[in-house]
Formats: C-alpha cells, structure tokens, sequence
C-alpha cells in the first residue's frame, strides 16, 4: 500500500522540501531533491504497472476525506491498467523533463523554485490519474490548474508571462465550473463519487431525466456533457483552447510537461476513464467527437501560418488533442489512449527541441530568423526529424500506429464518422506539412539571425541532449505496442491491456477499407511533407505569393481566427466595464449608498429648517411661551 | 427540563473563558507602560485560549445538545438567568475568537503606539463580547454581549482607523444599531409570547403562529442580515474595513461578521422554521446576488482592503446560501465556511496589515513586482489566496464545495449560480495577486528610499497557525467537521420536523 | 375685610405687570424683577385663597416660592455675572449665543 501510496508522495516532498528550504540553502542543488523524487515514482510506476500486468487491480482508501450527512468521499487510489498506462506516461516522460531542465534553468534565479513546482505539478497530475473517486480527481484536475499558472507565469516579472499564467488558470475554471457541477450530479444520481460504485451502477439511470428550466434532459447525457466542459478547458479543446498557445510564455520544460505528460491530457484521461457514462449517451459520445475532430482541423490550419516555433508545436498539440476527443468519441477508448500515448513522446521531445534551439538561440523563437542550424546542433536536430516524422504518420513510427487507429475507427464509426475522418485526414496532411515546415525553415538554407547569435551557436550540453535521445526513442518505437491486427496477428498489445477498463474497439469494417484508410494517411502524411519541402526549400518565394494571393484566409489563420480578440470583446471588456461603472459606479455608489446617506441627509435637511425656529432670542421665547400659556387656558376654559 | 449537558469540567469553562479578557481589560487600567500592557494583553488573550482549551478535548461530538452548560439565577422577578452553553454551531467558533484574538493583539505590536492601553482594552472587551454572543444562552445575556461587541468596534475604528475612520466608526454604528433594535423588539415579543421568559432552547421549543413568526422573523432577520452582511444592507462593510486598523478588520472580518450568519442558526431557523420557508425564495436571491454582486465589484477596486473587504460581501453570500438550501451538507459547509472565512479572510487582513506597515499604502496601483523583494510574504500570499478562491486542498474548497452542493440539492439553477462565483473570485484573485505581486517592481522601491522587508519572526509566528489551518481543513475537514455533524443533523431533522414535510428531499 | 376678589385683582394686575415687563423689557435685571412679580403674584392668590378657605396648605406653597425664587434669582444673577464678564453687556436681545 505504502509503494503505491509514495508514487504521488514522493514528488510532493520534494516540493516541501524545495520550496522551504530551496530560498536559503538548497539553492542551485534543488534538482537533486526533485530529480531523484520523480525518478523513484517512475520506478513505482513501474512496478505498480507490473502489478497490474499480473491481473491485479488495485483500490485503496486512505480516510475519509469529506463527510457530511449522506455525503461520503474517500482519498483513495486506483490502479488499474487505464492508470497503470497514465503512470508510466507522467513518469516516465516527467523524469527526462526533469533531467533536461537541470541544462535549461541552469542559472535561473528561481532555479530552486522551478524544480519546486515541477514537482507539484507531477503530484497534481498522479493525483488526478491514480484517484478512485471524482472528487479526488476533481483535486488533481484544479492542482494541475494551479501548477500550470505558477510555471506558466514562472518568469512573472514579464507581463505577458503573467497574463498568459492568470488567463491559463481562469480559461481552466471555465471548465472546472461544468466539471464541479458534474461531479456533484454524478453523486446526486448515484449517491456514490467512486468509480466502481459509479461505474457498476450507470446501466440503472438509463433513461432517467431531470428537469432545468422545464426541459427535461438525460442524466448520464447531462452528466457527461457537464464532466466534458471540464475536459474541454483542461484539453484546450474549442472554445477554450486559447490558453494554450499562450502557456508558451512559461519556460519551454514547462511547455512539454504541459503538452505532453500532464494537463492538457488530463481531459482525454477523464473521459476514457468516465467511459462507461459516456458509452451509455449518444449524444454526449457525439458531442466529443465532433468538438474534437473540428479542433484538429482547426487548430492544425492555425499551426500553418504561424511564426513562433513553440506557438506551432502548441497549436499542434491543440490538433492532436482533438483526434484524441475524436477517437473517444467514436467509442475507441483505448485508441485514444494510445494516441496520447505516442503523443507524449513525440511532443515531449519536439518541446525539448525546440527548446534546445531557443537555448542556443538565446530565447530567439521566431522561426523566420532561424535556419541552418543542422551543423551546429546535429542531435537536436535528428531527434527532431524522429519527432516530426512521427507525428506526420509515416510508418513504423510511434505516430503512424495511433493516428491510423484513430483514422480507422472514425471510419468504422459510422456516417457522422465519415464526415470526422475525412476532417482528421485533412488534419493530418496540414500537420505534416507545418511539422516540416518548422523543420526547414529551421534547420535547412541558411542561417537568417544576427552575426552574433551565429556565433554563439552551439549544441545543448548533454543533460539536455540525452533526454531528447531517450524521447527520440520513445517517439520511434512507443508505437510498436499496438500494431494492428492488420499488419500482425497480437500487435495490439496495449489495446488488449486496456480492454478490461474500456472495452473492446467498436466499428466494423472489411480489410479493404482498412487499408484504404491506412494508405490514405499514409500518403497525406507524405503529400504534406513533400509540400513543405517545395515551399520552404525549393521555391522559397512561393509562401509568399500564396500568402499574398489568399491575403484574407492568411490573417484568419494568422491571427488565430481573432478568437482571443473576439473573446476579449465580448466578455471580458463587457464584465470588466459593467463591473466598474454600471455596479461599482452606479448601483453601489449611487443607488445603494445613495439610500443609506440619503435618509440620514434628508434628517439633517429637515433639522436645518427646523434649528430656524431657535433664534436665541429671549423675547421671542417669552412671547412663545405666553401664547402657549394663552392658548392652555383658552383651551381649559372653552373646551369644557 | 431542556436538553443541557452541564459542565463537568473543574471549573466554569465557559465563564473563565468569556470573563477572564473582562478581568485583562480591568487589570490594564492600572499599567501604565506601553510594553508591558501589550505583554500583558498577550498573555490574557493567550490565557483565555489555554482555558477554553478542555472544551475540545471534552467535547461530546455524539449529541446536539447545549454542552458545558452552566445555569445561575440573575434577575428573577424578570425571569432573566445567567444560562451559557455550547453546541457544535457555537463551539469552533469559540476557538475562532480565541486564536484570532491572540494574533490581533500581536499584529497590533508596532503598528499600534497611540493609546496603547486603551486599545488593548478595546481588544479585550472584543472579546469577550463575541465570546459571550457565542455562549449566551439567555436572550438578556445574549443581546448584553450582542450590543457590547458594537462600543469596542466602533471605537477601534474611530479611533485608530485611517483618514476616514469617523465616518466609517458612524456608519457601521447606526447600520448595526438599526438592526439590533428591530432585534430588541423581537426579543421583547417572544419575551411576552412565551411567557415572561429569555432562555433561548426554551423559547425555540415553542410553536409560534405563522404571522406572528414572520414578523419575528423580519425583526430578527434585520439585525443579522445587516451583521452578515448580506446585499443590499452591505455598503457599511467596506467602509469599516478599509477605515480599520489591522486588528479592527480582523475581527470584523474573522468573528463580528459571522455573528448574523450564527444568529439565523440559532435564532431564525429553530424557531422561525415556518417563516423562513416562506420566505425563502427571496433569502436565496439575496444570497446569489451576494455572491456574484460582490465578485464583480471586486472587479473594478482599487484599494487593497476594500477588495478584500467586497469579497467577503461574496464569500458571506456563500454561507447563507448554504445555511437556507436547509440540508445538512449546505449548513455544514456553511458553518465550516464561516470558520473558513474567519481564517482566511483574516489572514489576508493581517498580511495587508503587515505590508501597510512598510508601504503607508493601500493602493493596489502603488504596489507591482513584489514577489521579487517580499518573496516569502508573495508565497504565504498566494496559499491565502487560492484558499479564498477554494482551490481543491484548502479549506476553502470544502466549505465551498459542500455549500453548491447543498445548494443544487435544494435548487439546481441555485448550484449553477453559485458555482459561477468559483470563477469570478479566481478572477479578482489572481488580477489583485498579478497587479501586487508580479511583473516588473515598483519603481518606488527599487532606490531602497522606502525600504520594504520580508516577514519578521513574529509576522511568520501570526500566519502560521492560520496557514496550518488551512491546509488542515483542507485535507482533513473531519477534525472541525466532527463537532459540527450531531448539531447540523439535528437542526435539519427539526426543520423537517417542525414545518411538518421534509423540506427537499 | 377685604373681599377676595379684590386680592384676585391685585395678583392679577401684579401678574400682568411682569408678564409685560418680561416681554416688553430688554435689560436682564428688569427681566429678572419681572419675574419675580410674577411669582409674587402667585404668593398673593395663595395667600388669599389660604386665608380664605382657612387652610394652611396655600401658605406652606408659599414658603417653598420663596425659597426658590431666593434660589432661582442668585443663580440667575450669578450666571449674569459670569456672563457679564465674558461679554460687557446685560441687553437680552444681544444675548443670543444659543441661536440654533
């Protein structure tokens, strides 16, 4: 219980310790606390994962966490295989981060505080993924939230770094604030916010309605709709993807955590492991399917235009965030998971990459002012290649294994199925093309920056370049666990360890189709890269030319759709100014403070009128006091 | 005879415990020295925390019923009796004041160097008189203490206040006396109703009419609701925090407001059930617009204290949201939040305190970068903070959490509502936490002209107790929310009871 | 003897005499003689209702009259000192500090 116990444990002393005592006396060794902490829980990772290899499924609860009268949540873990893959994910990919960032932050003067809240945010996201129970989850889902403002807005005396850290926190509420009222529904309905009791009991809600406003919706509909928000922000999916890209402003280690181990994969992890919820409401499954399959078509036409090299890695992600959603939707659970599987490789060492890069480009990130830099950074440069062809879905390769799958079973999943897959592949021609993109401009022709950042051009030292060779290999082989059927008898091994938590791939379809699909993402992926490779190294002038000739669609793009700037319009600047004029200005200054000052005006008003009568002088108080006295016995007398 | 436990501890706890800050005030007369008046207040406050201590331990968390209770006759010939006692509404609030006041009187060290003696007596006679609302089981005691609370805050805020103190003192004096006295008239009908009695578990054993109980209701719903405060009747609070000294706004903030919030417990529920059914729709409405009023104005301040000051207008509209959804998890997380409350917004009082005392300033605009010169104060800053926006781990979330339960249990659009306040206080929060903390520093501060410090030993000694609860609550809630359960439960089965339906199922 | 009404008269005349002295008069010791007028026309009334009726009680009134009229007219005098020395003048109408 304890091995278990210690896996999110461990990282959180680190934490403790570091941001205690890293101020004053750990100072520059902070790594040495978290390194070895995170290290330990990948190793308990491990073994837990073999535990779970051996059919055993682990549910522990520590204490009762809250009770209140029929309200009931434990802190407990579970592991099971869904877990036990998530772990080896966070793990395994937070410990290379972690080893990269002793190259990358070296010299920082937060160096200690960085380690500190990597480390949290590695606790968070065990949290969130070992918990037995909504609420927990619920837990890890806001502590990731957290982490990602600190390290977001880890160099806060930058204000766009501070803004990018409060707009990541904020955008994520949005969602919690459906998910919240989720997991409040889910115990209203079920009386229980564990998995199991949650999970065994959904087949008896079917049907069952609930009344808002005098509609009467579905429960597990409106459950899952409420659990998706939550995944929605969490995942930058459409609407909130526009925190996203603007985490760019935190420190590029922070950026692969992000995108790769921890956050943004929280949402696909929630609702694989909400699965047996979803399955049971059409429409919720529909809903995932499409905000996800229109996310990846998105973000990905966003990831063409763009200049800045983390801005369209993170678009990017964006886009693979959305095949994941989509492969979920279409009830292929484990294809999902697989996805971000694979994903977190390869994007894990594209960020480290790209970091590397900036690193010797001293925090140059435009990539119009980079290129050439193969000779001078070879190993970057290779495990990039490894990164980028994985991600364009060119077989053998991590990517290609996940993204068919995912092709596949959109295809196999029916009409609305279709009409998503042709989306994905589209998807995936444009993500190859700026994934290649990005490689030439930065890495072939020549050299476009200053003399002196030329000069300075130097490869990463190797802290830095061995995590990215542990992820080149990751980003090359992680996908030869699940080979499809097709191609070889068993290949999908990490389906079949998935299946006992989230069933069986659906979708039916003949060998012929299979391979159509295959073939077709396959020569997208190709067609992509060949583009890129016209555009950007033969005919260099022709991206312009372009861009000139479809000038609008190209500031569409490039300016991201205006989304932020839409949103800025019509929320925040609305909320801001009624805020300050209509109910600090008006109602509460005016209205409010106008009765409370205004009775006791109005009694002074009426005293000055009064204090007239006083005039201080005695006659007019005698000839007053005599009238009185007549006007008594006048009365006495005539009154009888 | 009424269900009372009577104290079986060694001594009177309940009366040492309220009177021994009167016999500190007394005692201060006769001190003359600067220094040792603050020593002397410590200790009494510390004293007073020590003695009420046995009240935890003995505590019997398995009954509803009035513990510790002592009884003695008073005024006879009015049926008056000197009755206290506690039950789990009442007894973490004890602690509440206790703790609260022993940091008042510390924060108060240098900041406060005029009238020091007097001060201190103010603090003491405080404390005792929230102390006393809390034990006070006899309306006569009860509205003693209930009126003695108003002279030291007043005069702690007209005297020691900032530029505007007097207008606050004056404000904040009439807002509150305004509604005691409607709360006088009520106690005086129930006086004659029930028989020329004040014991309070008496009079909530009583069947009222249902208009009569209605007008009680409004008598005593204007006292408290002015107390809590709840909207519209909030505008003296942000006068009076901001005009405070440090210690004024901490336990304004920490302990006087809750006293409205512990009187619906105790006074308007119980005894009022029929009545604040009926009048329950408009009870939520005020609650809601409590919550997201006082966010939004949030929005738009440019004081320091008085942002805090508006979202305790926010986070109070929390507490009675969950006090009138009128089921368990809604009154629990009520009271815990109300505990929450004390701790969190206190602390932030104290920690504006604390920088007011380098900076002479409440501008937000004049602050900017700090994290860079105060990195420890940044950090304990920012744990307060997401406490007060409920982030998952602190104590915030629980409170917060069981309240829009409880809420979307008695009313989904009423959970919907509520939850939208989480977003809007993450909004001010972080906005008022980037413009303090973050960006590039001040110029102001950068010469070393005005030199800012990090925390001092006894700044760390005053929000540790306060951080620790914090977390405390936060990931173990079942230490605080034990006392509460037997209590909360009882309250819920006689609403149900008392109004004949269970109120939602 | 003398009827009663006749002593009616003459209170009433005396009282009438201080009323308009108190009114008409603008020097405060005036004021003050006319008030004591008025309270000596009081103590005649009583005198002759007592006489009259043959009970002692009008006198006894009488007596505690005197008393505080002794009373009333060395608090009054000496707050005119006290006043008089703060302000060299005893006219009423320049006398009006308690204007509201």
């Amino acid at each position: 219980m304890l091995e278990y116990t210690l896996i999110p444990l461990l990282p959180l002393i680190a934490f403790v310790i570091n941001i205690i005592f890293g101020r004053n006396y750990i100072k520059d060794k902070a790594h040495w606390v978290s390194v070895p902490a995170v290290i330990g829980s990948f190793v308990l990772a491990v073994a837990a994962f073999m535990d779970v290899q051996s059919g055993k499924v682990i549910n522990i609860n520590l204490y009762r966490w809250i009770v209140s009268g029929d309200f009931n949540v434990p802190i407990g873990f579970l592991i099971d295989p869904l877990t036990a893959v998530m772990l080896i994910v966070v793990t395994s990919i937070s410990s290379l981060i972690f080893i990269y960032s002793i190259g990358y932050m070296h010299g920082d003067k937060g160096y200690y505080r960085f380690f500190a809240y990597l480390s949290l945010f590695v606790f968070s996201m065990l949290t969130l993924v070992m918990s037995n129970n909504f609420l927990l989850l619920y837990f890890g889902w806001e502590a990731v939230g957290l982490c990602s403002y600190f390290l977001i807005g880890f160099w806060f005396d930058k204000k766009s770094a501070a803004n990018a850290g409060k707009k990541a926190f904020i955008v994520n509420r949005f969602g919690d604030f459906g998910f919240g009222l989720g997991v409040i529904l889910v115990f209203l309905t079920f009386g229980s916010l564990e998995y199991t009791k949650v999970f065994s009991d959904a087949g008896s809600v079917i049907g069952k309605t609930i009344s808002i406003f005098g509609y009467e919706v579905n429960t597990i509909t409106l459950i899952c709709l409420l659990l998706f928000c939550g995944a929605v922000g969490k995942s930058a999916q459409l609407p909130l993807h526009v925190w996203l890209p603007d985490a760019m402003e935190g420190p590029t280690p922070v950026s692969a955590l992000i995108h790769a181990a921890t956050m943004v994969t929280a949402g696909v992890f929630m609702v694989a492991r909400c699965n047996p919820l979803f399955s049971l409401s059409h429409t919720a499954m529909t809903t995932v399917a499409v905000v996800g399959g229109v996310t990846s078509i998105f973000a990905a036409s966003i990831g063409l235009v763009q200049n800045d090299i983390k801005r369209i890695i993170a678009y990017s992600t964006v886009s693979q965030l959305g095949y994941m959603f989509l492969a979920l939707g279409v009830g292929a659970y484990s294809a999902g998971i697989f996805h971000l599987y694979t994903h977190a490789y390869f994007k894990a060492l594209l960020f480290l990459g790209s970091g590397s890069v900036i690193h010797a480009l001293h925090d140059e990130m435009n990539i119009q002012k980079m290129g050439g830099l193969k000779k001078y950074m070879p190993v970057t440069y290779w495990t990039f290649i490894a990164a980028s062809l994985s991600i364009a879905g060119i077989p053998g390769l991590a990517g290609f294994f996940s993204k068919d799958e995912i092709l596949w079973r959109a295809y196999a999943g029916g009409d609305a199925g279709r009409w998503l897959w042709l989306l994905a592949t589209i998807a995936a021609f444009m993500t190859a093309f700026y994934s290649f993109r990005l490689i030439f401009l930065t890495f072939h022709g020549k050299f476009r920056g200053t003399h002196e950042q030329e000069h300075h051009l130097h490869e990463s030292p190797s802290v830095m370049t061995i995590p990215l060779i542990f992820l080149a290999i990751g980003a090359v082989a992680s996908g030869w666990v699940g080979i499809p059927p097709l191609l070889m008898e068993h290949g999908d091994r990490i389906g079949e360890f998935l299946a006992p938590v989230l069933g069986p791939p659906k979708g039916e379809g003949s060998h012929a189709e299979e391979w159509m699909v295959m073939g077709l993402s396959v020569f997208v992926g190709l067609a992509g890269i060949f583009t890129a490779y016209i555009m950007y190294l033969k005919k260099t002038e022709l991206p312009y030319k372009i861009g000139e000739k479809f000038q609008a669609v190209y500031k569409l793009l490039y300016n991201k759709y205006w989304i932020d700037e839409l949103y800025d319009k019509t929320i925040v600047r609305p909320v801001l100014s009624v805020s300050e004029k209509i109910i600090l200005g008006f109602f509460d200054a005016k209205i409010i403070e106008g009765v409370v000052n205004g009775v006791p005006n109005l009694i002074g008003a009426f005293s000055q009128r009064l204090r007239k009568i006083q005039t201080g002088m005695l006659s007019h108080y005698a000839v007053a006091m005599a009238l009185g006295v007549l006007v008594i016995i006048g009365a006495v007398i005539f009154l009888k | 005879m009424e269900d009372i436990i009577l104290n079986h501890l060694d001594y009177p706890v309940l009366t040492w415990t309220v009177f021994l800050p009167v016999i500190g005030a007394v005692l201060l007369l006769f001190l003359r020295n600067a220094g040792v008046i603050r020593w002397f207040s410590l200790l009494i406050t510390l004293a007073t925390f020590v003695i009420s201590l046995p009240i935890l331990a003995h505590f019997d968390k398995s009954t509803y019923k009035m513990q510790f209770a002592e009884r003695h006759e008073w005024i006879t010939s009015w049926g008056i009796n000197y009755f206290v006692g506690i039950d789990g509404i009442s007894v973490l609030f004890i602690f509440l004041t206790t703790i609260l006041s022993i940091l008042c009187v510390l924060v108060s060290w240098k900041a406060v160097d005029t009238k020091v003696k007097e001060f201190h007596i103010a603090i003491l006679t405080m404390e005792a008189g929230m102390l006393g609302v809390f034990v006070s089981l006899d309306f006569f005691l009860f509205y003693i203490f209930w009126e003695t609370m108003l002279i030291p805050m007043f005069l702690l805020i007209g005297v020691w206040g900032g530029p505007q103190r007097v207008y606050a003192a004056i404000k904040f004096f009439l807002y509150t006396l305004v509604g005691s006295v409607l709360m006088l008239v009520g106690i005086v009908v129930l006086y004659f109703y029930g028989g020329r009695t004040l014991n309070i578990l008496e009079l909530s054993a009583l069947q009222y009419p249902f208009q009569l109980q209605c007008w009680l209701f409004l008598a005593f719903f204007a006292a408290f609701a002015v107390k809590v405060p709840m909207f519209p009747v909030h505008t003296w609070l942000p006068d009076a925090h901001t005009e405070a000294p440090t210690a004024g706004s901490v336990i304004l903030a920490g302990v006087l407001i809750k006293m409205g919030a512990y009187g619906f417990l105790r006074f308007s529920i119980p005894m009022f059930p029929d009545a604040t059914k009926f009048f329950i729709m408009p009870l939520f409405v005020l609650s809601i617009i409590a919550i997201i009023y006082g966010a939004l104005v949030c929005f738009a301040q440019k004081d320091f204290k008085r942002l805090i000051a508006y979202s305790s207008v926010s986070h109070m509209g929390f507490v009675t949201l969950g006090i009138f959804a009128l089921n368990t998890q809604g009154v629990e997380g009520g009271i815990l939040q109300m505990l929450n409350h004390g701790i969190i917004t206190g602390a932030l009082f104290l920690m504006i305190g604390i920088i007011y005392e380098r900076t002479h300033t409440r501008m937000i605009a004049d602050y900017g970068g700090f994290a860079h010169i105060v990195p420890w104060y940044s950090g304990i800053f920012i744990v307060v903070a997401l406490a007060s926006i409920g982030l998952p781990g602190t104590n915030g979330f629980i409170g917060e959490f069981l309240i829009i339960f409880g809420a979307f249990k008695a009313g989904k659009i009423l959970g919907f509502l509520a939850a939208t306040g989480i977003i809007l206080g993450a909004v001010y929060m972080l906005r008022l936490y980037q413009m303090v903390f973050f960006e590039k520093l001040n110029p102001n501060y950068e010469t070393g002209r005005h030199p800012v410090w990090d925390l001092t030993l006894r700044e760390t000694v005053i929000l540790t107790p306060l951080i620790v609860s914090i977390f405390w609550i936060g990931i173990y809630p079942e230490t605080f929310l034990s006392y509460i359960h037997s209590s909360a439960e009882h309250l819920i089965n006689n609403m149900s009871l008392n109004t004949g339906m269970a109120f939602y199922k | 003897m003398v009827p009663l009404s006749w002593y009616i008269m003459l209170s009433a005349v005396v009282f009438s005499i201080g009323v308009i002295g108190f009114l008409t008069r603008r020097n405060l010791i005036i004021v003050f003689i006319s008030v004591e007028l008025m309270l000596n026309a009081a103590n005649i009334s009583l005198v002759a209702f007592s006489h009259y009726l043959q009970s002692i009680k009008g006198q006894i009134m009488v007596f505690f009259i005197i008393t505080v009229a002794a009373a009333e007219a060395a608090i009054g005098l000496a707050i005119l000192i006290a006043f008089y020395r703060n302000n060299p003048t005893i006219k009423v109408d320049e006398i009006n500090l308690l204007k509201g």
